[in-house]
């Protein structure tokens, strides 16, 4: 896989050799991000593979992944860079007679002190690097704004060291799970991608290509269950990864069809929470009967 | 005449060749730029934050993907230009009016005509055997392109203009009825046909999609409009009402209230008159410089906690819409000091303690019905004498620093509404609201007498959660920032 890809193409077939299988959009806006230099803004229901998008893009690209989880209350010293107080205080206490107060100043100010946190890490990488800034909309509106210098110059002003700018140009994926409404400012910065839920063919091809073991006839089964499953209106839908984990669950327990025992016995893979349980027993449940009271009617 | 729609060059194709007269290898030739213009400009008629720095992404784009395509030309618009669901929505919806009729006009203009391209939109010499056959194999075989210009080619033959229904699925359906598309297994069919087996259903309802949009793209055509995008989309947001509740949506909801409320009043801390330094914090965050407090820390502005008093209509004509918000209501307890709830058809009735008690909404919307006997003989709704009731339960505990809030649609069945009583309550309590769960436009008709205690409260329409939302940061608002 070549470093920078020529065509949406190569981004799609790159992503698929490390087990991702995108969509012509998000193959098509992940090109344009590598070649725009612009991050990526992206959006769907939680469980679609939209961290998962970055580390394999991370991955296909041969970059490193640099990873910034958000969450309520999370501030510039975790973000982008902390001074090393301790450090700074011990060099102050160990050599400040000897030599004058220009010298230590200039000193404890220096990138031998400073903590680097994730955003910095980006920046300052010699290679370039994959940044993903996950649960974007977790975060406050004030760090939101401090996003924005690096997002649109790809720099982090420190006041005691000046202005510090990428030598290369990562790739920024912001992820966001549309719980809050995002700034207009950010926005504009990004190029913008929805993930939804995919169609029952392009569900079952992820399927087989995580579980290839798995008999054709279960594994377009077990999608359209989980399809089933996702029209409920449950309070945590089934994500892709649970469709996968409950098609390895079936190739280990050997199922040979998925009837309502199975799936009774199954459903916890996919199904999370209690009042969602009971739903989709009485819901899904019921429905496998009928079709498999269908197959046998038809046979006979 | 044959029908190989799959043969001749597409007929896009040729006719975006018509509408970007100079060479397709420069794509930012004046042609183009000034339609993105005016494509973004009737983005923004609908309503689409569109910046120019957002145009200018899109025409740095262009050049980097094969945007003679038609999909990835709109993908890649539609990265740059539309920043949201709602966005994309209108955005799809804006693109198909809006490049249909640049390429018409365009196509007009240069001379290329719909026979010329072999396909005859009077239908009279098409071959409808040929047709449904065609229709079978590309839905068989998932072929994306020829279904949809197989689709315009079916309603060209069997949709005759001004004989559609007016209503889009009916006349859907009765073209997918005369094309014979049938999921099931048909005998007649013979060879390689593919309907011998029967058609995969998904098949048949991407084809009855794309006859469903392309029926939409012409009713847009004709009547030169927009199909009302903004209303549906605001229906969308609309609180989850019916017997059976949407018990996932009320989650929701409640769930993303919850963090906007506190993501939001960050905004209103330049306005601060003082603020506490936290010791302790302070004291700690010193340490970092050796004892030295450099870093001040501050107590956090809480937002206005007001004492709560909700009074709920549950009569049937209203009811699913108040036991959302009473729940609304009670999830956000933690917003609040103290809050007490009332529900009532013809008596009043206090519901804290189901509230406390039950966290299902169906638990306590069924509780609610059963125990809480507010419906006297009629079953209808007697504001009169729930007012008198109510100002005997509360009128006590009532003080300038409680809020009233009272859901319901006003309506008195012809009965005395007494104002006055009401009036009396607002005048004990600080602040009175009254959420009406109809739309403005209804106010006021028929028996509604909303107008009578508006005098003595604030209004508002609440019947989407975005109203809902706005009420709630009205209601947490810090005083200062009222004014």
């Amino acid at each position: 896989m070549p470093t920078t890809p020529d065509r949406p193409e190569d981004v799609s077939s790159g992503l698929k050799e490390v087990g991702y299988l995108p969509d012509d959009a998000t193959a098509l806006v992940a090109y344009l991000a590598i070649k725009l230099g612009k991050p990526i803004l992206v959006e769907g229901p939680a469980g679609v593979g939209k961290t998962q998008l970055a580390k394999s893009l991370a991955e296909t690209l041969g970059r490193e992944l640099v990873r910034l989880q958000c969450y309520e209350g999370l501030d510039e010293a975790k973000a982008l860079y902390e001074w090393n107080y301790r450090k700074q205080l011990l060099r102050i206490q160990a050599e400040a007679q000897d030599i004058g107060w220009q010298t230590v100043q200039d000193d404890i100010f220096g990138e031998d002190f400073l903590l680097e946190r994730p955003l910095m890490t980006a920046i300052a990488s010699p290679d370039p690097v994959v940044l993903l800034i996950d649960e974007i909309d977790k975060t406050d509106q004030e760090f939101e704004a401090m996003l924005l210098e690096l997002l649109s110059d790809f720099q982090i002003s420190i006041p005691e060291l000046g202005r510090i700018e990428a030598s290369t140009m990562p790739l920024v994926l912001l992820t966001s799970n549309n719980s809050r409404e995002l700034t207009e400012a950010l926005k504009r910065r990004c190029l913008y991608l929805w993930i939804d839920y995919p169609s029952l063919e392009h569900e079952l091809e992820i399927v087989r290509l995580h579980a290839p073991e798995l008999d054709a006839k279960i594994a377009r089964r077990l999608v359209e269950v989980v399809a089933m499953v996702r029209d409920l209106d449950l309070k945590k839908p089934p994500s892709i990864a649970e469709s996968i984990d409950w098609a390895r669950a079936l190739l280990l327990l050997g199922a040979t069809d998925i009837d309502s025992k199975t799936f009774n016995e199954t459903m916890s893979i996919i199904v999370k929470h209690r009042t969602d349980i009971d739903i989709v027993a009485e819901r899904v449940g019921v429905k496998l009967d009928a079709a498999k009271d269908d197959a046998s009617a038809a046979s006979a | 005449m044959p029908l190989r729609p799959d043969k001749r060059p597409s007929r896009d194709a040729s006719r975006r060749a018509a509408l970007f007269s100079e060479p397709l290898e420069n794509p930012l030739d004046a042609g183009l730029t000034a339609h993105l213009l005016e494509f973004g400009d009737e983005l923004r008629g609908e309503g689409v934050a569109l910046g120019t720095s957002e145009l200018l992404d899109a025409f740095t784009a262009l050049p980097e993907v094969a945007w003679d395509e038609p999909v990835m030309f709109r993908e890649t618009l539609a990265a740059t230009l539309a920043k949201s669901p709602e966005d994309r929505a209108i955005f799809d919806l804006v693109f198909e009016r809006f490049f249909f009729r640049a390429t018409e006009m365009a196509a007009l203009a240069t001379g290329i005509g719909e026979a010329g391209g072999g396909m005859d939109e009077s239908g009279a010499e098409m071959n409808l055997e040929t047709l449904r056959e065609q229709i079978a194999k590309a839905i068989a075989a998932q072929d994306e392109a020829a279904m949809r210009d197989l689709a315009r080619l079916a309603i060209a033959a069997y949709a005759n203009p001004g004989e559609g229904s007016g209503v889009l699925g009916v006349d859907v359906q009765r073209i997918r009825r005369a094309l014979e598309l049938r999921a099931e297994p048909q005998g007649e069919a013979t060879g390689d046909d593919p309907r011998a087996e029967g058609l995969p259903r998904e098949g048949i309802r991407r084809f009855e999609q794309l006859l469903r949009k392309e029926l939409e793209r012409r009713q847009i055509e004709r009547t030169e409009t927009l199909p009302a995008a903004r209303p549906l989309h605001e229906l969308d947001r609309a609180l989850p009402s019916g017997p059976l509740q949407d018990l996932a949506g009320v989650h929701r909801v409640v769930t993303q209230l919850k963090r906007r409320l506190k993501t939001q009043g960050q905004e209103h801390r330049g306005h601060k008159r003082h603020a506490h330094v936290d010791i302790r914090r302070t004291m700690r965050a010193s340490l970092q410089t050796g004892g030295v407090p450099i870093t001040l820390r501050y107590r956090p502005v809480r937002p206005r906690r007001p004492e709560l008093f909700v009074i709920c209509d549950v009569s049937t004509s209203v009811t699913s819409a108040s036991v959302f918000f009473l729940s609304v209501m009670h999830a956000l307890h933690d917003s609040f000091r103290k809050m007490r709830s009332f529900v009532f058809i013809e008596r009043v009735s206090e519901v804290t303690e189901v509230f406390h008690r039950e966290r299902d909404f169906k638990a306590v919307s069924d509780a609610i019905a059963r125990d809480a006997g507010v419906a006297d003989i009629s079953g209808y709704t007697d504001y009169g004498r729930v007012w008198g009731e109510l100002l005997e339960q509360i009128q006590d505990e009532l003080h300038p620093r409680s809020t009233v809030i009272v859901l319901g649609d006003a309506r008195t069945n012809g009965r005395e509404p007494r104002a006055d009583l009401f009036g009396q309550l607002a005048e004990r309590a600080g602040r009175t609201y009254w959420l009406n769960p109809e739309p403005r436009l209804y106010w006021n008709y028929g028996d509604s007498v909303i107008d009578s205690y508006a005098r003595y409260c604030e209004a508002y329409e609440c019947w989407t959660t975005e109203h809902l939302e706005n009420f709630v940061k009205v209601l947490t608002e810090p005083e200062a920032a009222r004014r």
